[in-house]
């Protein structure tokens, strides 16, 4: 809401400066975003008066005007289409400089001397009306400086309201609150009922009295059709943002950010019948005064004539019926909307009006009176005509009541921590305009009718609480009963899991958790996509199912800004919508690319593979202690290599992926260097096991190399689980240290150099028994793999 | 008197010690005068052929010689070693100044770094740490705090929208109704996590991260709420910096407040008011909502945006830099 400071302070009594007033409502939550003068400095530009207009000599486009300005008269070349004998017009003197950095200087145009400059609006900073002089009425004293002639030594304060204060969206809300922060008094205009000079009435329906309980309208004939706004209106306006349109309109729109109520004119000639005040039904059609034809929704308000809509109720007239410069009778609506019936339905057709601002927050029930007297008063002021009777149609039933609310003092005082005594608890309520009536130590309060946010005790507190000043209420240290809910010690924070990563060399990294469809297609992760209604853009239309996309793009942006080698994780949730349901799970995705380590003197660095990503999860497993049996297993994933993949399981449970990006994939991805990814559920590697210690001996291990030739379609991890099982509890530990394949083996084989580890916790174990132990062993590989030792 | 024969081998040994450059040329001093055949040794053997009254002094001139020289040769044993352990260590001295061998260091991301250190502090001022789905419905996102079902308030929450009706939660606030629900006061709780706005620009991104803080006991007061920022916002900027709380209005909190601090300038004057935290009473409407008597019961909540708390803390003015992920500004933080 922006306004004016002097209208404010026409109503609220009060020395403040505006800057003043700005940090007072701040204060009291209405937060002021901005304070700014109403112009800018227009020393130099007077009210000036054309007094002879002829036309150049060599341009047909421009005339030469005689000016009176602040002195002796001039002669101005002028090129505005408006210009005429008589008219009174803003004179830039010569010296001034306007808002727009324009200096006038004596200058001459096709030949002819000009000595100033008549402006127009934008030229003044003062609007947007580019079409001609900006038209000063015809009583404007000539030669008096324009900015003390419209009054502009003024300031605008933009309020960014929060949207429980509805009562705040006027100049006598503003004022009102004003009064009660700074117990200033508050005037407000006599509004005084017009008596009706005209017999003319409308018929008012109320067919849908929930959604408008409360319609009135009243006829005015014969208005000037000539007639014009007065500056000091237009002025008002401009400085709250809005352009003047017409006395009639003007005329509303002045009522509305006056007192609050949104009004309406509708032109009688295109009113049929009477007003009828509808739900919209199927076949309604109508074009609003923005030009946008519309078949209103079954659950929008229209107001209608006897024949077709007229208007969309609370949020914007019809084309149709409205005023025009032809129009001399017109009907004023000044009606209450049920909040409900108006929420979201501007949104709805892209609209932003001020009076659906207003509606959907709740207008003050009872004020359409005042405001259509008003109106009334300020049209006949300004246009003439004569005006009918009232027609107020009531519901009163479907009219919100404002109940009186129980205050109980020791509440407030329980709520705030405060000392707060009755008398200055009384005190601000009565300011605020409330009705406070004291039994024993609580009170019993009613609202003025605008305050549709006062319904329960809690509404006053912080009534009370606000007025009083936040920063006067005491403060006091943290303190209070502690409870003690510890996470059990196997489950491991998430953020010891990033830090490990970090420390492992890993960045992380946080990527949007929507993506465009084709993206995870393209990855072939697209399953269970979840759609969002109303996505921001196509390429964030559906919820990530995996983290795997978002990281190749980061990868991808930092390869191409220089950066070759890195590695990357990020934990997130991902989602994935099937037949099974719907499942949001975090995931940790890793992501590595480049060397395997740093650039250095000493050796030149190895690409980093497969392995390198492997041991990462084997270390982060291992390091935390995993509770259960970790396996890798070779499948086949769309977005990876199909010879570099594997499933992660613990417990034969699938936890995860890794292997490299499918180089086809890399490849449409325009990504030059192989890249290795994973993807692993959180809360699958975070159950760590509790330790419980066991003898571990102290008797010394034996180690045997083995090296024996396997056929490829054996995996190395299956003849360790063979061995494994076979020695039992004797092996502590068997290990790959060395694969060959070439010349010496046959192909399609490999030679693997297996370490074996045994110990006994009890005793030290005797050459001849490891003997006969990898004799079994060297049996069973060969029995179950084929497998032959090397010669 | 002249010299015995052993003194005159002694002379000539300790010459060659003396002289000798390395171990093995030591080493072969040693051979030939200590060694089986040498040339000491064979006095030693000779004893037996002088007279039995010579054969006394002789021997004992002749040991004192073996005596001598195993000592001169011990010691410059001694003295070739240290040299040459000398020697080999100046050979392998290395440029210490020369990197290490390693991979680049990793990090955190910078809002998660603030998130670290704001858990951290709630955790010592008493709260447990509780999470719940980012994606929500509308009675946990919106009814159950009190947003009316038409109210513009909605509308200013810019919601994400499933096709089936449920949202992207826009606030972590569902979180605290999950947990008064399960459990009964007292409640103190901070809920982190990732929200949702449709909204994108210069100071808007579709998706950041909010840490909520919930309170429920008897006898909490507004007091204590300005008690518990006032702590925090220090802790967290490591200052002591002013504090305001303006009215403002959430549905969910009542009376309710914007919280202000007055931020220093670069040279440590005060700055401008800035705006960092949502709080309030938790409106008796929610506790009832979650089977809490508000009668019996009060609390307070408050509600930040980490990534506010990241820009202010690391001095980061652009917001949209946190989810562009450039690995040089990411590792300005680790």
């Amino acid at each position: 809401m922006k306004i004016s400071y002097r209208w404010l302070t026409e109503w609220a009594d009060t020395d403040l400066a505006a800057e003043e007033v700005a940090e007072r409502f701040t204060l009291a939550g209405l937060e002021v975003d901005s304070v700014e003068p109403v112009a800018p400095p227009l020393d130099g530009v007077v009210v000036g008066e054309i007094v002879a207009i002829d036309p150049h000599p060599d341009a047909d486009r421009l005339r030469v005007c005689t000016v009176q300005g602040d002195s002796e008269e001039r002669t101005i070349v002028c090129g505005a289409p408006n210009a005429r004998a008589g008219m009174k017009a803003p004179l830039a003197t010569l010296g001034t400089k306007l808002p727009g950095g324009l200096k006038i200087k004596p200058a001459k145009l096709r030949g002819v001397a000009s000595a100033g400059m008549l402006c127009s609006e934008p030229e003044l900073g003062l609007g947007e009306d580019a079409s001609g002089l900006m038209e000063l009425p015809a009583d404007a004293p000539v030669g008096e400086s324009l900015a003390s002639y419209l009054g502009l030594d003024d300031r605008v304060l933009e309020i960014d309201l929060t949207p429980n204060r509805a009562d705040c969206l006027s100049v006598r809300g503003l004022a009102r609150e004003l009064g009660a922060i700074e117990g200033c008094p508050v005037n407000s205009p006599m509004i005084e009922a017009v008596d009706p000079e005209s017999k003319r009435a409308i018929d008012i329906e109320l067919q849908s009295p929930e959604d408008c309980p409360r319609y009135i309208g009243r006829v005015i004939e014969g208005i000037d059709p000539q007639a014009a706004t007065p500056t000091w209106m237009v002025e008002k306006l401009r400085r709250s943002g809005i352009r003047s349109l017409g006395p009639i309109v003007d005329v509303t729109n002045y009522v509305l950010l006056e007192l609050g109520q949104p009004m309406h004119a509708f032109d009688m000639a295109a009113i049929k019948g009477g007003i009828r005040v509808r739900r919209a039904v199927k076949g309604d059609r109508m074009t609003l005064l923005d030009g946008q034809e519309i078949e209103p929704d079954e659950d929008m308000l229209l107001i209608a004539d006897h024949e077709s809509p007229l208007a969309l109720g609370g949020v914007m007239g019809g084309l149709d019926s409205a005023v025009g410069e032809q129009t001399r009778d017109i009907l004023l609506e000044s009606a209450w909307f049920n909040p409900v019936v108006i929420s979201g339905r501007a949104r709805r057709l892209g609209l932003a009006t001020e009076s659906a601002h207003r509606y959907e927050r709740g207008v003050d029930p009872q004020l359409q009176r005042k405001a259509v007297e008003r109106a009334t008063a300020l049209i006949l002021e300004i246009a003439g005509g004569q005006a009918g009777p009232v027609v107020e149609e009531c519901k009163e039933r479907y009219l919100p009541e404002a109940a009186p609310v129980r205050l109980r003092l020791g509440r407030i005082n329980r709520v705030l921590g405060s000392e707060l005594d009755a008398n200055e608890v009384s005190g601000i309520l009565e300011r605020l305009e409330m009705q406070v009536w004291r039994d024993g130590e609580d009170f019993v309060v009613k609202a003025p009718s605008a305050r549709r946010d006062i319904e329960i005790e809690a509404d006053l507190i912080e009534e009370v609480a606000r007025i009083y000043g936040y920063d006067r209420l005491p403060s006091r240290r943290p303190g209070g009963r502690l409870t003690l809910n510890v996470p059990p010690e196997t489950r491991l924070p998430g953020r010891i899991l990033r830090q490990q990563l970090a420390a492992r060399g890993f960045q992380q990294v946080m990527t949007w958790s929507f993506v465009g469809l084709d993206r995870l297609e393209a990855f072939g992760v697209g399953h269970g996509a979840q759609p969002l209604a109303n996505p921001l853009s196509r390429d964030m239309a559906v919820l990530r199912t995996s983290l795997l996309p978002g990281m190749v793009e980061v990868a991808a942006r930092n390869l191409r800004r220089q950066h070759d080698t890195f590695r990357l994780f990020e934990c997130g949730d991902c989602f994935v919508a099937d037949d099974a349901g719907f499942d949001e799970r975090e995931r940790l995705g890793l992501l590595m690319t480049g060397s395997a380590s740093a650039e250095h003197f000493s050796e030149i660095a190895r690409e980093a593979d497969f392995f390198d990503l492997k041991g990462e999860i084997e270390h982060l497993l291992e390091r935390n202690a995993i509770d259960g049996e970790i396996r890798f297993r070779r499948s086949e994933w769309t977005w990876l290599h199909p010879g570099q993949s594997a499933e992660v399981l613990i417990d034969g449970r699938s936890v995860g992926w890794l292997g490299q990006l499918h180089p086809a994939l890399q490849r449409d991805l325009d990504i030059g260097q192989a890249i290795f990814v994973a993807e692993l559920d959180v809360a699958s590697v975070s159950r760590s096991v509790l330790p419980a210690h066991h003898d571990t001996g102290r008797y010394p291990a034996v180690r045997r190399d083995l090296a024996v030739v396997v056929g490829d379609e054996h995996a190395a991890a299956d003849l360790l689980d063979s061995l494994h099982k076979e020695a039992g509890n004797l092996l502590e530990k068997a290990l790959v240290f060395d694969q060959y394949r070439g010349e010496g083996i046959e192909s399609g084989c490999r030679s693997l150099a297996i370490g074996l580890i045994f110990r006994d916790v009890s005793r030290t174990l005797k050459d001849s028994e490891v003997d006969d132990l990898i004799n079994r062993l060297v049996a069973r590989l060969e029995e179950r793999f084929g497998a032959k030792l090397r010669g | 008197m002249g010299q015995t024969a052993a003194e005159s081998l002694l002379d000539e040994a300790l010459g060659l010690v003396a002289g000798a450059e390395d171990e093995r040329t030591l080493d072969d001093v040693r051979v030939r005068f200590l060694g089986k055949k040498g040339a000491l040794t064979a006095q030693l053997k000779e004893l037996g052929k002088l007279p039995p009254e010579q054969r006394r002094e002789a021997g004992q001139a002749v040991n004192r010689a073996k005596q001598s020289l195993e000592q001169a040769i011990q010691a410059k044993g001694d003295e070739l070693g240290r040299k040459r352990l000398a020697e080999q260590l100046e050979a392998e001295s290395v440029d210490v100044t020369l990197p290490g061998r390693r991979h680049e260091a990793g990090g955190l991301h910078p809002v998660s770094r603030a998130l670290d250190r704001l858990l951290d502090i709630f955790r010592q001022l008493g709260f447990d740490v509780a999470t719940g789905p980012e994606v929500e419905d509308d009675y946990f996102n919106f009814e159950a705090l009190n947003f009316p079902p038409h109210h513009p308030a909605r509308a200013m929450h810019d919601t994400f929208y499933l096709p089936d009706g449920r949202l992207l939660r826009t606030h972590t606030s569902p979180v605290q109704i999950r947990v008064m629900k399960e459990q009964s006061p007292p409640v103190r709780i901070v809920a982190p996590g990732r929200v949702f706005r449709s909204d994108s620009d210069q100071t808007h991104t579709p998706q950041f991260h909010q840490v909520e803080g919930l309170l429920v006991d008897r006898d909490v007061t507004f007091a204590d709420l300005k008690g518990l920022l006032s702590d925090f916002v220090n802790a967290f900027f490591e200052d002591d910096l002013e504090m305001r709380l303006r009215p403002s209005y959430f549905p969910f909190t009542e009376p309710s407040a914007e919280v202000d601090v007055r931020w220093r300038n670069a040279d440590g004057t005060p700055g401008n008011w800035l705006e960092v935290l949502g709080c309030g009473m938790v409106h008796p409407n929610v506790l009832t909502n979650c089977g809490i008597d508000p009668e019996e019961y009060t609390g307070y909540a408050f509600g930040l945006g980490v990534e506010r708390f990241a820009m202010l803390r690391y001095r980061v003015d652009d917001l949209r830099l946190f989810f562009d992920n450039d690995l040089r500004f990411l590792r300005q933080f680790r």
